[in-house]
């Protein structure tokens, strides 16, 4: 008798570490953020609260740049797959944006804790995000210096959003700097 | 509602009376800091991407050649000879105009100072236009 092929071992197999379901975990609130806030209407597009950035952030303090990169890009990714967005023109500078912001942080995260909080942080994020989405527009999209018209209305959305989300950052972080049952390791 | 745990456990915190804590004690000195400089510069950025409508310079044709370019900064008055005779541009400091010419209808005359990037009074019969030039116009052309 031949053994069933549905008794063998797998070829392969993906342990499913802590880590990993650490930022699924983080990642599915990112993409919801994401998600919620495709409904909202804006009066130019590239002008959003970009909430999902608080998770980001949060994840950030909480894990370090590594955790954050992984939900950073794997929000803007399944995001736009949810959206239909995926490798749309908006798709590139969605990811042009958070790659120049998780950059950004990658140096930002070295500012002394004592003097620069959340909110610091999440104001480069959004500069950077801004940056990032303008840069790739002017090489690409739009290859004429009008899109720089834009950059002060952007600015502007960038200081205002940007200053909230690290608010709720901070408020977030100061509630509850890391869950209980990852307090063990995991600190990169 | 299935949440992630940990937004769970935070939303469960907030909730249930974790210290209450104003806004502004969640800036640290260095955030204010950054606050004010990024604040500023996104001010700043409002006039400096914005002039492109201001013009700097006053160029004079006859029948499309360039006769002579008028820096706009200091008040002064050119003839340029037209084909009717004389006419007088009037420069003073942001804005230019015709002040005089031989035409029979004196309609450049009449359209007054010219103030935007690539505005123009065109005095036909005497073949003379005024054109006003920035570094980057709104417009192509502005006439009235």
């Amino acid at each position: 008798m031949t053994r069933s092929t549905t008794e063998s071992r797998p070829l392969l197999a993906l342990p499913i570490t802590d880590d990993d379901r650490r930022i699924a975990r983080y990642s599915a609130a990112a993409i919801a953020l994401t998600i919620a806030e495709a409904a909202l209407p804006s009066p130019l597009p590239g002008v959003k609260p970009g909430l999902a950035n608080i998770i980001v952030l949060l994840v950030l303090l909480r894990h370090g740049w590594r955790d954050a990169l992984w939900v950073g890009l794997l929000r803007v990714v399944a995001g736009s797959l949810l959206l239909g967005q995926f490798l749309a023109p908006g798709f590139f500078l969605a990811l042009a944006g958070a790659v120049a912001s998780l950059a950004t942080l990658f140096f930002a995260r070295h500012l002394p804790r004592r003097w620069f909080g959340a909110v610091s942080l999440s104001l480069l994020a959004a500069f950077a995000h801004i940056g990032g989405q303008i840069v790739l527009a002017r090489l690409w999209l739009v290859p004429h210096d009008g899109v720089f018209y834009l950059l002060p209305v952007f600015a502007t959305a960038a200081l205002i959003f940007g200053t909230i989300n690290g608010l709720v950052v901070a408020r977030l972080f100061a509630v509850s700097p890391a869950p209980s049952f990852y307090q063990a390791g995991n600190e990169s | 509602m299935n949440l992630p745990e940990e937004l769970r456990t935070l939303f469960a915190t907030a909730r249930q009376g974790a210290p209450q804590q104003a806004w502004h004690t969640l800036f640290k000195a260095g955030d204010w800091l950054l606050f004010g400089v990024l604040l500023a510069a996104s001010i700043a950025a409002y006039p400096l991407l914005w002039k492109g409508g201001v013009a700097d310079r006053a160029i004079v044709r006859r029948d499309g050649q360039v006769v002579i370019e008028l820096a706009l900064d200091a008040p002064r008055q050119v003839s340029v000879a037209g084909a009717l005779g004389p006419t007088v541009i009037e420069i003073t400091p942001g804005r230019a105009r015709i002040l005089a010419d031989p035409g029979p209808r004196q309609i450049c005359v009449q359209q007054g100072w010219l103030t935007h990037a690539n505005a123009i009074a065109i005095c036909a019969p005497s073949h003379i236009t005024l054109q006003l030039a920035g570094k980057q116009g709104n417009y192509d052309s502005l006439n009235y």
